[in-house]
């Protein structure tokens, strides 16, 4: 990428905006708080998981527009999925971001998720991009926190 | 002030910096990031290269004419440093890694021998991780209590309450001279005096201050002075403790190892006099030398031309980032380097970090390893424009197109 602005792609700069799924889930069954030590951002997640599926889920906290955007996409496209399709997801998601996978073919859970394809090229921004996922994966595996140090 | 701007000859002085003909993203590059690290101009690269390729050889060691001359360019550095800061002593010189290590030697020799369960380390509220994490530590160890001097809205310290904070128990009192993320210049001669008044020794972060100010440590009446060498045109991975000698004869070693001692045997070892006791295996000799040139370069600039050109840039880039709707400064106290941090309603600063890097303009995003300055002001983090004696006020117009670009952006 050669300028960072292409990847504040309006979808980006809109679920900021109005992020979906924002709020605090009172009766949850999983939980845990993502932290991300370079710039202060934390993500709370919530979840409901019953049956093996992702019932309901939503964030709060505070972060940069990448942050805020990946936790808002990332919600809606994991509420309602089995849990190891959303924990799949989240490793294609790593790995797309990381530049270690091509999205499309090496990421089909992925999706519109693959607009966030360009922060690999942003590498001081892939932490912020990944916290939701990995606020994810420790909540799914039942641990408190997660940290993207 | 009643020099002449026109004497810094900025366009002759850019041409010191190869970085800034770089090309960012299609851009001109437009560095505005010294707080994070100086750029070193090419007389201090070419001192150190020169050492490296045909000077090279350990220090302190050896007879051969190598080894001395080596040995005499890098306490020649020390000697410049002295005069840099009004030191009345090579011995009082420590060289070390940079600030942070600075001031964990004194927390670790100093504070371990005089801080005992119950006393107390007063700091102020602007300090950044550097000098509250090694006294953090140190009270967690020894049962002492941190306190905190406040500071108000504008980014100033309230020295109201310094005599009261200031009790029986407060063993020393560590202060920043100019703050990293607000650029609050403190007045530390008179916190100084007030401590003393007391019998509690102050320490100084001087890692911001040394690159804007004309720093005099014998003025200041320091017992402790700490800067890098890196936020000053040199090189990193060198810095500098200053301690009174008095201070620095009392305190134990800290690191054990050659170079630090007088003799060595099984039973017993035996230590050298300040400054060497503290300097324990081969040291940075190239960075120490370049910190030297750095010196040598900054003072043929002109000091007083330097903070000159500075004070306009800090003034103009106010002016203009001021007159953004929705953009707030932090930090606007009367007495100021030129730093200039703040936030946009609405956008995240890593966003805006990295939107300014779009356009070519380097800048840092994120809490300044200042988080206790951010949750003063509930904050989680800023943006920081630092502005050095090469940059321009064209380069302002570059920050301020791309913050407005980035507005616009997210509207």
């Amino acid at each position: 990428m050669s300028d960072p602005r292409e990847l504040y792609q309006q979808v980006i700069l809109e679920h900021n905006k109005k992020p979906r799924n924002f709020g605090k889930l009172e009766a949850c069954t999983h939980h845990a708080e993502g932290h991300n030590p370079l710039c202060g951002d934390q993500l709370d997640l919530t979840l409901v998981i019953e049956d093996g599926l992702v019932q309901d889920i939503k964030f709060q906290g505070s972060g940069c527009a990448i942050d805020v955007a990946s936790a808002s996409l990332m919600t809606g496209a994991v509420k309602g999925r089995p849990v190891a399709e959303a924990e799949a997801m989240a490793e294609q998601f790593r790995g797309m971001v990381r530049g270690e996978l091509e999205p499309g073919a090496q990421t089909p859970l992925l999706g519109k998720l693959t607009l966030f394809s360009g922060v690999k090229d942003l590498p001081s921004r892939v932490k912020c991009a990944v916290l939701p996922w990995a606020t994810l994966h420790a909540a799914l595996k039942g641990e408190a926190e997660a940290s993207t140090e | 002030m009643s020099v002449d701007l026109k004497t810094l000859d900025v366009a002759a002085v850019r041409k010191d910096f190869p970085l800034l003909s770089r090309i960012l993203h299609g851009k001109p590059v437009v560095y505005l990031d010294s707080a994070v690290s100086g750029q070193m101009p090419v007389p201090v690269i070419d001192r150190m290269t020169r050492y490296q390729r045909e000077e090279h050889t350990n220090v302190h060691r050896g007879v051969s004419t190598l080894s001395q001359e080596a040995t005499d360019f890098y306490e020649a550095a020390r000697e410049k440093v002295r005069r840099f800061i009004g030191a009345g002593s090579v011995k009082e010189i420590v060289w070390t890694r940079g600030t942070t290590e600075s001031i964990n030697l004194v927390a670790q020799t100093f504070g371990r021998t005089a801080v005992k369960a119950g006393d107390e380390i007063l700091l102020s509220a602007m300090e950044h991780h550097a000098n509250i994490v090694p006294w953090q530590m140190l009270a967690e160890e020894k049962g002492a209590v941190l306190k905190v001097i406040p500071m108000n809205d504008a980014g100033e310290l309230l020295l109201d309450s310094l005599d009261e904070l200031l009790t029986e128990r407060t063993k020393i009192v560590g202060v920043v001279h100019v703050s990293n993320v607000l650029g609050t210049v403190n007045p530390v001669k008179e916190i100084i005096a007030r401590a003393h008044a007391k019998g509690v020794p102050v320490l100084v972060d001087g890692a911001q201050a040394v690159p804007h100010l004309q720093v005099d440590v014998k003025d200041l009446d320091a017992d402790f002075y700490a800067f890098s060498g890196h936020k000053l045109s040199g090189p990193t991975g060198i810095g500098v403790l200053y301690g009174k000698l008095a201070h620095l004869e009392a305190m134990p070693p800290w690191h054990g190892g050659g170079n630090m001692i007088r003799s060595v045997s099984w039973e017993k070892t035996t230590y050298m006099a300040a400054p060497g006791k503290f300097e324990a295996g081969t040291p940075p000799i190239a960075a120490a030398i370049g910190l030297g040139a750095a010196i040598d370069y900054l003072e043929a600039l002109g000091l007083d031309r330097i903070a000159a050109h500075e004070h306009d840039l800090l003034v103009y880039a106010t002016e203009r980032l001021t007159g953004i709707p929705g953009l707030r400064i932090l930090g606007t106290a009367k007495d100021k380097a030129s730093v200039i941090s703040f936030v946009v309603d609405g956008i995240h600063p890593h966003d805006m970090g990295s939107l300014l890097d779009g356009e070519g303009v380097v800048v840092r995003a994120g809490h300044h390893c200042a988080q206790p300055v951010m949750t003063r002001f509930k904050v989680p983090a800023t943006t920081r424009a630092s502005f050095a004696y090469f940059n321009t006020r064209d380069e302002v117009d570059v920050l301020v197109s791309a913050v407005e670009k980035a507005i616009e952006l997210f509207q």
